[in-house]
This record gives structure tokens, C-alpha cells and sequence, in this order.
């Protein structure tokens, strides 16, 4: 039992990063119905100028409190973050928005080549480590939670919260669903459609932006190529929750990193990923539309 | 993006204006995308921590290109584009008067000479200027040699535009031969001329008509039937896998494990596409990506049958149909049994025409498919699931058809590419490879054959000319590797050549049933790419 409630915090911990993921998609798809394939690697340029920052801090001060230091990683990373993605929908994205289906996706996977080799250019190519920034590990009845566990679920949950009022209760979240219903519906009724969207990838990067950190924090290590196999996740989560849908996106999340960590601790830890998309797999065969996803109203 | 088009209203000075902010925001945007990128590098000292190193000077060159690139565009590249746009109503695609501007017979004549000079005094040329002169003499000679191409290509553009198959295919067959002659007229020996035609036989011809291949496949799946298919490299792995397993465990001959790979990938396609019949558009993307990271990690992790991240090496090499042996240990080598003298380009040129005769099979059974009923439903399926259904279109097995197809093909690739190789690993069948087929498919124009050729020409063939720039140590120092950039090029060129052309190089079609009069159709009318 306590084994299992042991996988059941660390399932707890993956799946927060992979939500946090996993809105950025399901938000873009929403309401431009396009994949973001580079939403991976934006994540993954989120957690190296959390680490840049974090290296420009111990280099600038004699010691940071690790609160502040964490809060500035975070800040930063949310910002620039967001300028990325920001410029890659005006530049990549938005020029394509009245063709066909296929372009814009392949601007992402474009994108996405482009953004991890532009990384592994600047940066160069090998794993970045660095020093535990918490080290903390609390045993409660035999359980042990590290603090580094705790940080990432309060964190994933105040943003959670903060996100569903911006969505669900201001003016922002109501224009958001307005151009997700119909854009050209919302536009006849004055809202500014571009600025909608572009505020939605902000968002979207910079919760990714945090997951970054976060995952950061977690591993203590990053890599130019490791935006894919999280992206990958995040939008398996996705898409299993039902793609479009935002209590989809986290649930979908939370479903991944238990059926991980479950499967690592109970089967192989080897075929994890495969158990991961194989379960995607065997729920879309009996839920085609994801599991709060609305099912498609075909019209002719 | 409004754009000032006539001349006469406040052109001059606006523009300029509009160009400078714009030059502003350009940079301010490029200093924090790069403030942090380009400005700090981390890297190691001595005891292994990450420390950053400023780079100041770099990120403010990169800033400044950004902003001055930017104020060019907008002052006057944007004006200069839409005037001839205007100029060039009539013509059409290319802004034809700028392309006859460019291609003079004065220029012609001069690049003529140019070239003709610099091939013949080539070496007397190298050691008059020294070393690193002869490097950039060297690529002038490259450039007036394209530039005298182009010129052709420009002049008889109508010819070629007619008979594009033909010259293709003609072309296709004759390179090896030209190349091989081509360097032995430059060695001055026929040894020397089959040694240097490695590279351009096996880098540029056989890397890219894999891709061709591979391309065509997926077109099927795709292009013709709509289904969006991200883990194509999956039949490309199982075709590679079925032939490296069964030749190296049970020494069969690669003439028959091509179609038992090609089986064997079909009816993985069959397995993939039953659960997957329901799903629609995006899901059956996400399932179709999945379904190629299960089998490259079940390649990784099976380590008993497939040996893991190692993978497998001395697969075997294909043999001239059983007649002759390409091993130099055989008694039937193929230079002992011709008499000839030893090279390993025989190898090469073999399955260069190999890979060429495959490419052409699938570019037959596609365009044959498309004239059988099981074709037009494939077309009629991308159109519109539904009317296909109310006209009597079994669309499951319509749909099981594509994907069958499609991955056939892939195992038809992967099985070639693991003899070429002789050597396979799941480093081989990653996403990456499955975007850039996807990428070949999409740029190319979806289901025209031609457009995706050339598109394979032009992605493939561009990004292994990076690995020919050597030269450009000569001007950045010798710390500059130009392989790094490969990747980062070829993803910002996916990006450019989308937006130039978001319908791809060949935009319209010739639809293959037709009502009383041909006419081809507007890439703009048609849609694809829902499952």
C-alpha cells in the first residue's frame, strides 16, 4: 500500500508537468484547430533560460535564496518564453491561417527542427546539469515526499486555478471561447480575433514555460533534444482527454504520469512510454472524440 | 500587412518611415528572443559546472542584422515585390520580367567564359593565389556553373515544362554514367573517375531517391486517400528490421526477403489501420505517431531479437541477381567475373539504379491505382468521407487499402536502405524522419508525383550540399563546423518554402475522372487531409 501511494505522488508530480504541457496544445487547438508541434520545444527553451537565469544568478550574487531564485527562473522564463512563441504564430503561423489544414502543421514541425537545433547551436549539444536547488525529503508514514514534489504540485495547482478564472470568469477567457466556437462569428461582434489568438499562445508558452522550470528543478538537467519526448506526452495528454477540452488537458495529464509510473514500478520500466501510447490507443478505439471531448457533429 | 503599391502617392517617404519603426521593433524582438541564447553560453570548466560566457558582441551583430535585414525588407523589398506583382499580373507565377532581367546572353556569355577559364586553369590558378584564394575560386566556378544551368533551364522552360517526365526519368538513368565521366575526364583516369563518384552517386543520388521513394509512399497515404499518417517511419523500420533479422540470421537472399519485407510491412499497415478506422483527422495523427514510437521503442527494448541501441550490423550485401557478388572475398566478385578493375562504386552505382527501378514501381502502381476504382476512392474518400459513403464506398476497406499500400512501400525502402547501410538501428526510425517524408509530401503539392520529387531534391539534396561548404572554415576560422547548421536550415526552409508556397510546388491537378472536357483543378478547390 504504501509502495502504491508512493507511485501514486510521483504519478502525481509527472502528470503536473505533463498538464501544464498539455493546455498549451489543447488551447491552440481549440481555437485555431491546429497541432503546435513546436510546443514541445518551446517548453524545452523554457527550462534552458530557466537555467541560464540560474546560472546568471549564482554568478551575479555570492548566494539567492532559493525561493526568489526559483520565482526569478520562473518570471524570465515565462517571459521569453512567451516572446518565442508570440513571434513563431506571427511569423509562421498567421500568414497560413485562411490555407488548407496541413500547412500550418507542417510550419510547426518546421518550427520545432528549427528551434531545438537552433538551442543546441547556441548552447551546444550536450546535457546541461546542475547543483539540487531543494534537497528536502519529508517521511510521512513511510512515505517519502521530496519538497521538490510538493513545489511542482502547489505550483501546477495555483496556476491551474488562476488560469480557469482567466478563462472562465474575464473578458480575455470569454473572447477565447467565443473564437473557439466561431471566429468568424466573433469577429462580426468586435473581437480583435488576432490578438485573441496570439494572447492564447502566450499562455500557452508561458504555462509550458513553468513546466520547463519545473522539470528543470525536478531532473536538474536539460538537453537541446529534450522538448520531444515531453511534447510528445503533453499531446498524447491531450488528446486523451479529448483534445480542445481544458479539464480534459489536466485530467489527461494526471492519466499519463500515473499510467507511467505505475507501469514503471509495478511492469518494466523499460516499456513505459509504450504503455502510455498503447493505453491512448485502446481508449480512442471506444472514445474516438478523447474522454471529455465533445464527439464531432458531422454536418453534410 | 497593408503595402503601398502605386508609385505616385507618397511612396518614397512613407515607406521609409515605416521601414525604420519596424526596424526598431525588429530588433528589440531579436534582442529578447537572443538576449539570453546568443548573449550567454553555458558550457564546462575544469570541474565540470556550468558557467556562461559572454558573447556581447555577437548578439549585438545578430540584433543589428535583424533590424537592418528588417528596414531593407520593408523599404524596398516590400515595394519593389508588389510593383511587380503588378508588372506581372499576366504572367503569373514567376515575376518573369525580373527573371529575364537576370538571365541576359551578355551574362550568359560572360559566365561561359567565366567557367571555361576557371575549369581549364584550374590548378596553374590554385598555385599562383595560394590555397585559400583557390577555395573561393572554386565556389565562383560552382556558382557560374548553376547560374549557366538555371540559364538553360530558363530559356528552354516551355520544353522542359512539356516534356518533364521524360527529361526526368532520362536524366535519372544518365547520371551515374555522366558523373563517373565527368570525374574521369577530370582525374584523367577511369580508376580515379569511379573513386570520386562515390559521393555524388551515394550522398546526393541514392540519400535522395530514398527519400523520393519513401515520399511516394506516403503520398499514397496522404496525398491520395487523406488520412494523416506521423509514424510512416514505422514500415520504413519494420522494412529495415524484417530484411536485417531474416538475411542475417537465416542468409536469404535480398531478392526474396524484398517482397516478404514489403508483405510484412503491408500487414502491419492492415494491423495498424483496423482500431484506427474510426478516427478522424487529428486523432488518427496522434495514434499514427504513437503507433511509430512503439515500434521504435519495442526496437530499442527487445534487445534479445534486435540487439537494442546497438543494433545490427553485417547485414548482407545485395547481389546482381545471383549471378555476381559485390563481396571482393567471392569467387564470382563482379570485377573478377567483368575483368575489370577493383572499386567500390560498382556497389554503388547498382543500387543506385536499384533504388531508381524501385522509385519508378511505386511511381507506376500510384499512377496506375489512381485509374482503378480502389484509386478514385481513395481520392473521393479525401474529398468527402461522407458523400463517399452515401455513394456505396466500403470505406473501411478503401481506407485499409491506402494504408496497406502505403506501408508496402515503406518496406520496400527499409529493406533497401538496411542492404545499402548494412547496418540498422532505432536511431534510424525517429519522428524527426517521419516529418521530414511528411514535410517532402506537403511542400512537394500532395499527390502530384513530380511536385515531390522535386521537393526531395531540393530538401534532401540541399542539406547534404551544407556538408560540402568546407570553404566557409576559410572565413569563420576552423572552429566552424557548417554541419551544425544543417538541421537548423533545413527547419527554417520547411517554414520559408511553406509560406511562399503554402499548396506546395505543384499547387493544381489534373482531376483522373473527369466529365467530357480535361481541365486541371486549382490546388485552392480542393481540400485534403481529412481522415
Amino acid at each position: 500500500m504504501q509502495y502504491f501511494v508512493q507511485q501514486l505522488i510521483n504519478g502525481l508530480t509527472l502528470g503536473s508537468i505533463y498538464g501544464l504541457i498539455a493546455i498549451g496544445y489543447t488551447m491552440v487547438y481549440g481555437i485555431i484547430g491546429m497541432i503546435n508541434f513546436a510546443h514541445g520545444d518551446i517548453f524545452m527553451v523554457g527550462a534552458f533560460t530557466a537555467l541560464i537565469v540560474f546560472l546568471a544568478l549564482g554568478a551575479l550574487f555570492y548566494s539567492v535564496p532559493v525561493v526568489l531564485a526559483l520565482l526569478l527562473m520562473m518570471i524570465v522564463a515565462m517571459l521569453l518564453t512567451s516572446l518565442y512563441n508570440w513571434t513563431i504564430e506571427k511569423v509562421a503561423y498567421r500568414p497560413l491561417r485562411g490555407s488548407f489544414r496541413l500547412a500550418p502543421l507542417i510550419t510547426a514541425i518546421g518550427m520545432s527542427i528549427a528551434l531545438s537545433n537552433f538551442v543546441q547551436v547556441t548552447q551546444g549539444p550536450r546535457n546541461k546539469p546542475i547543483p539540487p536547488m531543494v534537497s528536502q525529503v519529508y517521511n510521512i508514514g513511510g512515505i517519502s515526499v521530496s519538497l521538490k514534489q510538493i513545489i511542482i504540485v502547489i505550483v501546477t495547482a495555483l496556476l491551474l486555478v488562476l488560469f480557469w478564472y482567466l478563462v472562465n470568469r474575464t473578458s480575455l477567457g470569454r473572447a477565447q471561447r467565443a473564437c473557439e466556437q466561431d471566429r468568424k462569428m466573433a469577429a462580426l461582434l468586435g473581437i480583435d480575433v488576432d490578438r485573441t489568438i496570439s494572447i492564447t499562445f502566450i499562455m500557452g508558452a508561458a504555462l509550458a514555460a513553468v513546466a520547463g522550470t519545473l522539470f528543470l528543478m525536478y531532473y536538474g538537467v536539460i538537453a537541446f533534444s529534450d522538448g520531444f519526448t515531453p511534447g510528445v506526452k503533453a499531446f498524447t495528454a491531450a488528446v486523451l482527454g479529448g483534445i480542445g477540452s481544458l479539464p480534459g488537458a489536466v485530467l489527461g495529464g494526471l492519466m499519463i504520469g500515473f499510467i507511467e509510473s505505475m507501469w514503471s514500478a509495478y511492469f518494466s520500466i523499460d516499456y513505459k512510454d509504450v504503455a502510455a501510447f498503447s493505453i491512448l490507443a485502446i481508449v480512442l478505439i471506444f472514445l474516438p472524440s478523447g474522454i471529455l471531448g465533445r464527439p464531432e457533429v458531422e454536418k453534410v | 500587412m497593408a503595402v503601398t503599391v502605386s508609385p505616385e502617392r507618397d511612396v518614397v517617404a512613407t515607406p521609409v518611415q515605416r521601414a525604420l519603426k519596424e526596424a526598431f521593433y525588429a530588433g528589440a524582438i531579436a534582442l529578447g528572443l537572443f538576449v539570453l541564447f546568443i548573449g550567454l553560453k553555458t558550457g564546462q570548466n575544469i570541474s565540470n559546472e556550468l558557467v556562461l560566457t559572454a558573447r556581447w558582441g555577437l548578439l549585438a551583430a545578430v540584433v543589428i542584422a535583424t533590424a537592418v535585414g528588417r528596414f531593407l525588407y520593408v523599404a524596398y523589398g516590400q515595394p519593389f515585390l508588389a510593383n511587380q506583382k503588378i508588372a506581372d499580373v499576366a504572367t503569373g507565377l514567376l515575376p518573369s520580367s525580373v527573371a529575364s532581367r537576370f538571365f541576359q546572353l551578355p551574362a550568359f556569355i560572360a559566365a561561359v567564359i567565366a567557367a571555361v577559364l576557371l575549369f581549364v586553369f584550374n590548378n596553374s590558378l590554385a598555385g599562383w593565389v595560394g590555397a585559400e584564394p583557390a577555395g573561393y575560386l572554386q565556389f565562383l566556378r560552382a556558382l557560374a556553373v548553376i547560374y549557366l544551368l538555371a540559364c538553360v533551364i530558363y530559356y528552354f522552360r516551355a520544353f522542359i515544362h512539356a516534356n518533364f517526365t521524360k527529361l526526368g526519368v532520362t536524366a535519372l538513368v544518365l547520371y551515374p554514367i555522366l558523373v563517373v565521366a565527368v570525374l574521369s575526364l577530370n582525374a584523367w583516369s577511369i580508376a580515379g573517375g569511379l573513386q570520386g563518384s562515390l559521393k555524388w552517386v551515394d550522398n546526393f543520388g541514392i540519400q535522395i531517391l530514398i527519400y523520393v521513394m519513401l515520399a511516394w509512399g506516403l503520398n499514397i497515404v496522404v496525398g491520395l486517400a487523406g488520412l494523416l499518417d506521423l509514424g510512416y517511419v514505422a514500415f520504413y523500420a519494420l522494412g529495415a528490421y524484417s530484411y536485417a533479422l531474416l538475411a542475417t540470421h537465416f542468409g536469404l537472399s535480398f531478392w526474396i526477403l524484398l517482397p516478404a519485407a514489403g508483405a510484412m510491412a503491408a500487414l502491419w499497415g492492415v494491423l495498424l489501420g483496423f482500431p484506427v478506422l474510426r478516427l478522424r483527422g487529428d486523432y488518427l495523427a496522434i495514434v499514427t505517431l504513437a503507433f511509430g514510437e512503439i515500434i521504435r521503442l519495442v526496437l530499442i527494448n527487445w534487445r534479445e531479437v534486435t540487439n537494442g541501441s546497438a543494433g545490427i550490423s553485417g547485414i548482407p550485401k545485395v547481389s546482381f541477381f545471383g549471378l555476381m557478388s559485390f563481396n571482393v572475398s567471392d569467387s564470382n566478385y563482379i570485377a573478377k567475373v567483368l575483368s575489370i578493375t577493383q572499386s567500390g562504386a560498382y556497389y554503388k552505382i547498382f543500387l543506385y539504379y536499384l533504388i531508381l527501378g524501385l522509385c519508378l514501381l511505386t511511381a507506376f502502381v500510384t499512377i496506375r491505382l489512381r485509374r482503378l476504382p480502389v484509386g478514385r476512392a481513395w481520392e473521393a474518400l479525401r474529398e468527402d468521407e461522407i458523400a463517399c459513403r452515401s455513394l456505396g464506398i466500403n470505406t473501411t476497406t478503401t481506407k485499409l487499402t491506402a494504408f496497406a499500400t502505403g506501408a508496402m512501400f515503406g518496406g520496400f525502402a527499409g529493406s533497401f536502405f538496411a542492404a545499402r547501410q548494412g547496418f540498422v538501428s532505432p536511431e534510424s526510425f525517429v519522428f524527426l524522419e517521419s516529418a521530414i517524408i511528411l514535410a517532402i509530401v506537403v511542400l512537394g503539392g500532395m499527390g502530384s508525383l513530380v511536385g515531390i520529387a522535386v521537393a526531395a531534391m531540393v530538401m534532401i539534396g540541399g542539406t547534404e550540399a551544407l556538408r560540402e561548404l568546407d570553404f566557409l572554415k576559410q572565413i569563420f576560422g576552423p572552429d566552424f563546423t557548417p554541419e551544425l547548421y544543417r538541421m537548423l536550415l533545413f527547419g527554417m526552409a520547411m517554414v520559408i518554402v511553406m509560406l511562399w508556397k503554402p499548396r506546395g510546388f505543384v499547387g493544381s491537378r489534373e482531376p483522373t475522372a473527369f466529365l467530357k472536357e480535361r481541365r486541371s483543378v486549382s490546388g485552392s478547390f480542393t481540400k485534403e487531409g481529412h481522415g
